[in-house]
């Protein structure tokens, strides 16, 4: 249980010996390392989620966690798919805490070639890098490459990341500071590289 | 409250397996002589009296002209898979169908497990039957993508179209709701059941409740509980007014109780009644009314209640007057503890299925077993649906109810903690269990008094529970639980297995053993092609096969796909960073098909 013990120093480290918890007396020692590893990701929705559910979990079940709220509150890597719970049923638990929290900038993401469209809340994150990786890990299984072109000029990557501001002009990600371009975002397109060239970017 | 995966319990018919490929299209032989002719009018007059699809499929390999007749009879339509067969084939075998029940993705979809935009639109399909079927009536799918424009498409076309079922699909949004409201005048049927359904903007949000029509409707069922965005509540007040047959309403959870109440003044006469959020409206203060008169009116004929997301638990006694007459319960978005569950649950005698979160503890468990004794199915969820937490129902409660409730045949279990003696009792308590589920939510735990893997527990379910069709496995489990599947499971159709195995020899256990294995979905095991090779004389017998994170390769798979022809092999990647021929198999889903490998595969589908 490696994560529990975090930046606290060993004095607490010495104290984990003595901890109250809530679970049975050895349980901490059954959780084996699992065999079939290979499906273990962290997505970026596992990280959020629990970011929500550590937000949300009340005292009596974060047992030896409540004193380290800080820290991610799982020791183990989420899985994705398990707990095999529909996204429908997990998001509507989540959706009234969410509601609670000040409200997010959504904007849809959409992407040639693919047939679906996703909602991103641009608040989530700190900056272009973050935004274009939270892209890529969505669109993964189109083939955006290794680079989406928002930031260093288009050449030699396939897909651009594009967005429309509030005056409904489409506009190359990564040109304005990240303040201006998440208030006045108001939806974002990753077009092929060669419909992106013919955008004028700059002012 | 939705059927899971209760084919059985459907009066629709599937397709036959058993159709020669090419020997769809018959109409080009010369028409029978006219003795021939006045008996295969007698035969279709006959043949009206088969309902069930299985008794369909059986009458039509008899001969050709059985076949013909039967195809001619065929009001009700089941497609198990969406791919295994081809709309315009389906169309043109069976051209009088009436109702049609169409499921696409497979169910470890639902999880996460298969990358968006794979397939499974509905499109093609709207396309066909708009053309095809004019007498169409009904429509239920599961897992597809609708898109609006064929909801457009299909309300438009379809005269005596009466009844939608869209559960578990997406790519739809209220303006495709829009279009089903407007065009279908006859409408009785309108359930949307666990969608996920398109975020509309703001500004492109349809007030689809007010595009009914403006005289009396024949609405029967009204389900919207997964709509997300809120209704003009004024017009659906009206439209529950002017349904006078109305007697089923789920509203989704901005409908506050203050609204409830008006519309249950509306419709006295509910049996099926979703409440949406079950507290007071919070902005503009709206005022609290008593609902309890609500309910007293509502418990002469209501039978199923559900809703509850977002509750205010004071006012949840208000339904007690419906609790004695209850058969149906759904209580699984409720937050609530064993002492806010006892006093309703005191009450409901004659309840049958009930839909609890583990929010209610052992303690809860036990207050349903000692009154719900004639409960036929059970589903706890988890409230914290994460490895690590603090679970509150664990073995205490699942001896509870097999102790209380003997007449049970459905259980779903998520738990923290199990023991096998617990699940033994519970094989050897309901011996009519047809379905058992049971999700220890850590990977890989053992019985936690023994220390023991779960096989015997497992074990004793197949051995026990006679009529067993449909199980779910979880825990640490070795080869050995699997063998007992193979021997005593010989009823088995569905089986889901994650985290669990030691070596290819499990894997074939299950496919040499179970001869009725229709659904096999397999996550992180360590099974390999050798196991999925014993399966090659069964796989033309079962709907599909998943197997995600396993042990497979690429040069297994393509065996299995070169020695089965009619057998669709997907090998779906997740990253397409990845070179296209990583020998390494993430995901593999297969399935027997007419319609030979699928012209829509995305670029991360590669098919062998």
């Amino acid at each position: 249980m490696e994560g529990r013990t975090r930046s606290f120093g060993t004095d607490l480290d010495n104290l984990k010996a003595t901890e109250l918890t809530l679970g049975l007396p050895g349980s901490e020692k059954l959780t084996p390392t699992p065999v079939g590893n290979r499906g273990s990701k962290r997505t970026l929705a596992d990280v959020n989620e629990e970011r929500f559910l550590s937000r949300s979990g009340s005292s009596e079940t974060d047992s030896a966690e409540s004193s380290l709220e800080a820290s991610p509150p799982v020791a183990k890597a989420q899985v994705v798919g398990w707990p095999p719970i529909r996204s429908y049923r997990k998001n509507s638990f989540q959706a009234k805490k969410v509601e609670t929290e000040s409200a997010g900038i959504y904007v849809k993401v959409g992407m040639d070639g693919a047939p679906y469209l996703r909602k991103i809340d641009l608040k989530v994150y700190n900056g272009y890098k973050e935004l274009i990786e939270a892209l890529e890990s969505m669109f993964k299984c189109f083939s955006l490459g290794h680079e989406l072109s928002g930031m260093e000029g288009h050449k030699g990557s396939e897909y651009a990341v594009t967005y429309e501001d509030k005056d409904g002009d489409w506009m190359l990600v990564g040109d304005v500071p990240w303040g201006m371009f998440i208030s006045s975002c108001k939806r974002l397109r990753i077009m092929k590289g060669s419909e992106a060239r013919g955008l004028g970017a700059s002012p | 409250m939705s059927d899971d995966e209760d084919d059985d319990h459907r009066r629709s018919i599937d397709l036959a397996a058993g159709d020669k490929p090419g020997g769809g299209v018959l109409s080009s032989d010369p028409p029978p002589p006219f003795s021939d002719q006045v008996l295969e009018n007698v035969l279709e007059n006959v043949l009206q009296f088969l309902t069930t699809r299985h008794d369909r499929n059986a009458a039509s390999l008899v001969c050709r002209s059985w076949y013909h007749a039967e195809a001619q009879t065929r009001r009700e339509l089941f497609i198990g898979n969406c791919y295994a067969v081809a709309p315009a084939r389906a169309v043109v075998r069976f051209p009088r169908v009436r109702a049609v029940a169409l499921k696409g993705k497979p169910r470890f979809a639902d999880f996460g497990l298969l990358p968006l935009g794979w397939g499974a639109r509905f499109a093609p399909w709207a396309v066909a039957f708009s053309s095809a079927y004019s007498w169409l009536e009904k429509l239920h799918l599961k897992r597809m993508t609708v898109a609006d424009a064929d909801l457009a498409l299909i309300s438009s076309s379809l005269p005596l179209f009466r009844e939608l079922t869209l559960f578990c699909c997406d790519g739809f949004g209220t303006p495709g709701l829009a279009y089903v409201a407007e065009n279908c005048r006859r409408l009785r049927v309108l359930d949307l059941i666990e969608n996920d359904m398109e975020d509309d903007e703001d500004d492109e949000v349809v007030d689809w409740i007010s595009r009914f029509p403006e005289t009396h409707t024949c609405l029967e069922s009204l389900v919207f509980d997964c709509v997300r965005c809120a209704v003009n509540f004024d017009a659906l007040e009206a439209l529950v007014a002017r349904s006078p047959v109305l007697c089923r309403l789920r509203v989704n959870p901005h409908v506050t109780l203050g609204q409830l109440q008006r519309l249950m003044a509306r419709a006295p006469q509910l049996t099926h009644l979703g409440t949406g959020s079950f507290r007071f409206g919070q902005v503009g203060g709206e005022q609290e009314v008593d609902l309890e008169p609500a309910f007293v009116t509502a418990s002469r004929s209501l039978v199923c209640l559900s809703g509850f997301r977002g509750l205010t638990p004071e006012f949840l006694p208000a339904v007690l007057p419906a609790c004695p007459n209850l058969t149906s319960l759904n209580f699984s978005y409720a937050e609530i503890t064993a002492e806010q569950l006892r006093p309703i649950i005191l009450h409901c005698h004659k309840l049958q299925n009930l839909w609890v979160l583990d929010t209610v503890g052992d303690e809860g468990l036990q207050a349903v077993a000692a009154t719900c004794k004639d409960l036929r199915e059970l589903r706890v969820f988890p409230f914290h649906a994460i490895e690590d937490s603090e679970g509150s129902v664990s073995d205490v409660g699942l001896v509870a109810i097999s102790e209380g409730c003997k007449k049970l045949r459905s259980i779903l279990y998520f738990c923290q903690r199990m023991t096998n003696a617990a699940v033994v009792s519970m094989s050897k308590n309901c011996p009519e269990l047809v379905v058992f589920r049971l999700c220890i939510m850590g990977r890989h735990r053992p019985d936690h008094r023994t220390g023991e893997a779960m096989d015997d527990g497992f074990g004793a379910i197949v051995m026990n529970c006679k009529k067993l069709t449909r199980l779910a496995v979880s825990g640490l489990l070795t080869d050995k639980a699997f063998g007992y599947i193979g021997k005593y499971g010989k009823l088995v159709r569905t089986l889901s297995v994650a985290f669990a195995g030691d070596s290819d020899l499990g894997l074939r256990y299950v496919l040499e053993g179970c001869p009725k294995l229709q659904k096999l979905e397999i996550r992180d095991s360590p099974f390999g092609d050798l196991g999925l090779f014993s399966g090659i004389q069964h796989y033309y017998n079962m709907r599909f096969l998943w197997m995600s994170s396993c042990k497979l390769s690429l040069r297994g798979c393509r065996e299995v796909a070169q020695r089965l022809p009619h057998l669709v092999v997907e090998v779906i990647r997740e990253r397409c960073e990845e070179e296209e021929n990583v020998e390494a198999v993430e995901k593999l889903y297969l399935y027997r098909s007419l319609a030979g490998p699928r012209s829509d595969a995305p670029p991360f589908v590669k098919i062998l």
